[in-house]
């Protein structure tokens, strides 16, 4: 399996992760790909931007860990996990993680999977930018709960 | 020595990002805790006091997540951070 992780305060493009998964193997009968955005709402409150912080090393290595896991449990042919630092405003992209298999069905779970645990594993900290205040957003039960059904 | 970091709201509360401290603080993480409390007295008090039974810190030695009673040694890196929100 081919493992591409990223961490990055560039944007990215769909298309070329798409491609580059795409030529990894000739044999790839399914690509899936996620990216998450950045909403303009948090809690029910506005958001002028969002800033993620992240722990350098640890961070990568727990991607990794977290594809290889993936790779462990699904025939899978390609990984690349992206996920992007610094300030980002409502609409950008903030995480892209693109999977490829010689069938749907590994590709379509594998994906769910990674971006589960990515959620509730990988050391990223979100921090709310509001008009005239800012705080760290809290983890959520609903992500930990996801992450258990694997 | 041991190498300590702090993140996000844990760095912005404590007002430190990354410090290091002599390996005599070593033994376990709950060591070096208590070790960090003496030198740094209320703020650090305030934050692991509670932080570290109700969930709201985590430890990684290493960079691998691992509960409070696991040991250290010289070397180390040992960062403290709250439960993640990436995605």
């Amino acid at each position: 399996m081919d493992t591409t992780i990223r961490v990055q305060h560039a944007d990215f493009s769909l298309q070329e992760e798409t491609n580059f998964l795409r030529a990894h193997s000739n044999n790839v009968g399914a690509v899936v790909t996620f990216s998450g955005l950045v909403r303009d709402q948090q809690d029910g409150n506005e958001i002028k931007a969002l800033f993620l912080e992240h722990y350098p090393g640890m961070t990568e290595k727990s991607l990794r860990d977290i594809a290889e896991q993936a790779g462990q449990r699904w025939p899978l042919l390609g990984v690349t996990i992206i996920h992007r630092i610094g300030e980002l405003a409502p609409g950008d992209q903030i995480v892209f993680v693109g999977v490829t298999s010689a069938h749907r069905g590994a590709a379509f779970a594998a994906c769910e999977f990674m971006m589960d645990y990515l959620k509730t594993r990988a050391p990223f900290w979100k921090k709310c930018l509001q008009e005239g205040n800012e705080h760290w957003v809290e983890s959520k039960d609903t992500d930990h709960e996801a992450s258990k059904r694997w | 020595m041991i190498d300590v970091h702090y993140f996000a709201n844990i760095r912005e509360t404590l007002g430190i990002a990354h410090e290091q401290v002599s390996t005599e603080a070593a033994g376990t993480v709950g060591a070096l805790i208590d070790a960090l409390i003496v030198k740094h007295g209320d703020r650090w008090q305030n934050l692991f006091g509670s932080g570290t039974a109700s969930g709201k810190v985590l430890v990684a030695v290493n960079q691998v997540v691992v509960p409070f009673s696991s040991p250290i040694q010289d070397g180390d890196e040992v960062a403290f951070f709250p439960p993640v929100t990436g995605g």
